[in-house]
Formats: structure tokens, sequence, C-alpha cells
């Protein structure tokens, strides 16, 4: 069902952890879907980033594209990280199976929540960047069953 | 990894030798029709009688009682939309529950848009429901109640017997799912008022493909599929000759085998959840404590999510299920679990073991050893776990 690169990438994560002071935080997601990502990121003065963790309460494709999203961000600058897209970090993991390109689209916005995390604590604004929508501590209202 | 310890025995079972050797002559030797006049079809019908008296005893039925079908899932459209179609002039009112299979949920929801009234009736904390809540939903209009013996994926066994003499009180159809229940645990139609059960053999040790409906003399429901006059000519279809006589085999088997294997699988269950629950730590049991199929194991750890739970056990040789949203193909987790009231992530981070008769004390042990490092390792992927102990520590 899942690629090798999914695999290797659920069994052995890359940048699992926290950072003690992170230059912007990004968690995404909710526990009713069952997917939460978490990023932090460390940004040098030169706005590149030096250190990314991540981590992710959900199954083996969201814990997969979380470890290939903090890889792809890691060394490269605010502008490069905005272009790991969800189509970015599926190509890099070879693949997903269709019901699971959502898990996916959650790398792409906790990145971008992490950015928008420290554009705000820094007051600047980063050209391209827009709010994050599906932020963990906003509109955890009750869905619609689907029934 | 290669699966080497099998407990997902809810979802299907493996096929027992015995009953492999039974079938196999039906396939080139006595292959014959069985409508067919002559010997070779004759001696196929014989084998098709034969089991049917087999399935029939297990459940306390008479022969003729017992129609076969190609699985659960057939039995239960056929036993709620006939039922549905012979009886809507009489009334247009089911009631059933929130926790069944989706062959009884879904066939529901169908008819609901048919016209049919649909009540869905709550289950406790336990996933048993309430018979207070089930006397008050009858109407003059009921016409069908459908509640399955037990649950699969919690195991939770209903008050059968308790639901049988509300429905005959009233004079209401009474069809039970017992797909998980059959050959696992006591079943009498008669004395507990059933009308009509579901069964299927791939949970029992037989193959997959074949069930039966049981359906009591004198309920008027027709037939589903038409055709031939195969099924007293309520299912048409040639039988699956093969299936039917590993069906049989198997229901003989597991009625026999019934005391002592359920026995040993209790223990072996009880064994297996006080461990858990003793060793993982925020970790609960899902379902009833006692009124629970002997080889169910149902528990959520929290902070973890259940498909990444799967994932690894399968990748040290350990098959089991989950109720996580992930391994359904949608986006909500288990409706049984949201159903005894878990709040989602819990309820995605559930895990159901089922054993089977050859599991051992041995199977358990490594289980719970590759269960206790992986919820760990997960935990420490966690987010949810990581605010968990950071409230703790500002508390």
């Amino acid at each position: 069902m899942y690629s090798e690169k999914v695999m290797d990438h659920f069994q052995n994560p890359r940048n699992v952890g926290e950072l003690e002071n992170p230059s912007g935080v990004g968690t995404v997601g909710n526990a009713k879907c069952g997917d939460i990502m978490r990023i932090y990121l460390d940004i040098d003065d030169n706005q590149i980033i030096r250190d990314c963790k991540f981590k992710t309460f959900g199954c083996g494709a969201a814990v997969a594209t979380s470890s290939m999203a903090t890889e792809l961000v890691k060394g490269k600058s605010i502008q490069e990280d905005l272009q790991v897209t969800n189509k970015a970090v599926m190509e890099a993991l070879d693949g997903l199976p269709p019901v699971k390109v959502h898990c996916s689209l959650l790398a792409e916005e906790a990145i971008h929540a992490a950015l928008w995390d420290y554009a705000e604590k820094n007051g600047i604004k980063i050209e391209g960047l827009s709010k994050p929508k599906s932020d963990i501590h906003e509109g955890e209202e009750e869905e619609e069953e689907d029934y | 990894m290669k699966t080497r310890i099998y407990l997902d025995n809810a979802a299907t079972t493996r096929t027992s030798q015995e009953v492999v050797d039974a079938m196999l002559p039906y396939f080139t030797e006595s292959y014959g029709n069985p409508s067919s006049i002559y010997e070779l079809g004759q001696r196929s019908k014989e084998a098709i009688t034969k089991a049917r008296e087999e399935i029939a005893q297990v459940i306390g039925a008479k022969t003729e009682e017992i129609y076969f079908t190609a699985g659960g899932s057939e039995a239960d459209n056929w036993a709620i939309k006939a039922a549905y179609e012979a009886y809507k002039n009489k009334g247009n009112h089911i009631i059933t529950t929130k926790i069944e299979h989706h062959a009884v949920l879904h066939t529901c929801q169908y008819l609901e848009k048919q016209g049919a009234k649909v009540t869905y009736l709550d289950v406790d904390e336990n996933g048993l429901i309430d018979l207070e809540q089930l006397q008050k939903a009858i109407t003059p209009e009921t016409i069908l109640i459908t509640i399955m013996f037990a649950n699969n994926e919690i195991g939770t066994i209903e008050p059968v017997k308790e639901i049988g003499m509300i429905a005959k009180e009233h004079g209401i159809l009474f069809h039970t799912d017992a797909v998980q229940a059959f050959g696992q645990v006591p079943i009498h139609v008669d004395e507990m008022n059933i009308d009509m059960l579901s069964s299927s053999a791939h949970k029992i040790n037989g193959p997959k493909g074949i069930g039966c409906l049981y359906i009591r003399k004198g309920v008027k429901i027709r037939s589903f599929i038409h055709g031939g006059a195969q099924e007293r000519k309520r299912r048409a279809g040639t039988e699956n000759v093969p299936g039917i006589v590993g069906y049989g085999v198997a229901a003989r088997m597991a009625a026999e085998t019934m005391e002592a294997r359920t026995k040993k699988e209790q223990e072996l269950r009880d064994y297996f959840i006080r461990r858990v629950l003793e060793e993982v730590p925020y970790t609960r049991l899902n379902g009833d404590p006692k009124k629970r199929l002997p080889n169910n194991a149902n528990f959520s750890f929290r902070f973890i999510e259940g498909e990444s739970l799967l994932i690894m056990l399968d990748m040290k040789g350990i098959a089991g299920s989950s109720g996580s949203a992930c391994t359904s193909g949608s986006l909500d987790p288990s409706h049984v679990l949201l159903a005894i009231g878990l709040p989602h992530e819990i309820a995605h981070g559930s895990l159901r073991l089922t054993l089977g008769a050859d599991t051992t004390k041995e199977d358990l042990d490594y289980t719970l050893d590759q269960i206790k490092e992986i919820v760990a390792k997960l935990r420490n992927l966690s987010p949810l776990y990581e605010d968990f102990i950071r409230k703790q520590k500002k508390a």
C-alpha cells in the first residue's frame, strides 16, 4: 500500500522532537480527523532554516510526510520553503495512496503555520505567505456527521 | 514481515484442514448440479442437506429453516429489505442500533430513502443497548427489530433473549446479525425468540463466500435473488456446493469444540487484557468486560493513532485491526467507538485483537512486548502526548 520511501520515513522518521526556543512553531490538523502535525523551526538571521523538528499524531503517511517535509525545508531559505508544497512532499516520497493525499496537505500547512508564527513574532511580512487556515487552536467545533 | 501471529480472527479465520478436506471432492469428483436428477447431481444435493442439518443444529433450528447465501452481508440485506417489503403495509418502522455492522446500517439507511422510518438505539459505555429504550421505541408501525448478537469490533454481547421476548410480546419480527456470535456462544433460536439470523462460514474456520439466513417457519419474506427454484424458491442460483459442505463441517466442529475452545480463549484473553491494562499506561478496554465474545480484546491507547500501530505490529509479524479512520478509508473513526462515547482522538487510537483456537500464551506475551515498545515510540512522536506531559508538569 505504501512506497518503500514512505515506509522508510515511517519506520525511521527524521528530525523527531521539539526545539527549546524555536523561531516558529506551527500545529495543524485536528484530532477529530486523526491527524495532528507540529513543526518547529529554528531560523537564523539570514532567514535560513538552521534546524527543524516535528511531532505527529497520525497514520503512517502522516508521519512519513512530516519527516520528509522537515528534510526538505532544512538548510533552505524561507522563500525556498514556500516551494515545499504537498506535491513536492508527495513526489519526494514516490507518491501516496489516494486516500492519504490529505496527509501531504497537512505537511505543507504545518510549515506555513510555523513560518507564519515566525513572521508574527518578528513583526515581518513574508512574501507569498497567507495566514494558515487549519490551526489546531482554531475551528475545533463539531463538524456535521456524514452518515 | 511475514505474519506469524494472527490476531484478527474477527476479520476472518484460517480455513481448517478438515474443512478443506471435506470440500475438495466437491470440486473434481462430486461436481454435479444439485438440481440434476442423475446420481452425480443427487450426491451434491445430499451433501447440501447434510450441511443444512449440521448448521441448523448449532442454533436449534429446523433444517428447512436454513437458507444458504453468499455470506453474512447478503443475509443481512435479505432479511431487512425483504422484511420491509413484506410487512410495509403493516408499518414502516424498523428498530436497530448505532453499533450494527455496515451490512445492517447501510441497508437501513437505504430503506430510509425508500420511506422507512428507522430508530437507531443508543448503547451505553460498554456497548449494551437499553431494553427500556427499546420498549419505548416500539410503535404500532414497528415491523422489525434488527439487533446484532455480538458486536464485531468491541465484542459486546447484547441481551438477545430479552430482546426476543420484547419482540414476541409485541408481535414484531426479530432479526439478529450473529456473524460474530455463531459458533462462539450458545444460540437457540426458539429459546431466544429469534425470527431471522445471519451467519457466515469464514468466521468459524469455514470458507469465504458462503453464509446463511435462518428464517423461522411462517415468516413471510420473499426471495431476494430471483431465478431458479433453489433454496425452496427463496434464493435462486446454483448452490455453492463445496462452500456449503465446508460450512457444514465448520459449523459442526465449532459447536463440538465450543465449550473447551472458548474457555481456553477466554482465559488467555483475560490474561492478556489484564496485562495490557496494567503495563501500558493511558489505556482503556473497549466493550463490556464480562458480556463479551470469548476471543475479543479491544483497547484504546491514548495519544496515538491506530493505523501507525497496526503497521508497526505488522512489521513485527503481528496481524490485528483498528477502528481508526485511516483504516476505514474515511475521515471518521469507527461508528461503534463513537457510539460508546469515545472522543475522536481516543477512538482513532484503537486496536482490536481477536484470538483463535491456536493462539498461545507465548503469542500474546510477544504481542504485549511489541505493543509496549511501539506505543512508547509513537507517543514519543505524538504532539498530543507532548502537550499532555507539559500540562502534567505545570500541574
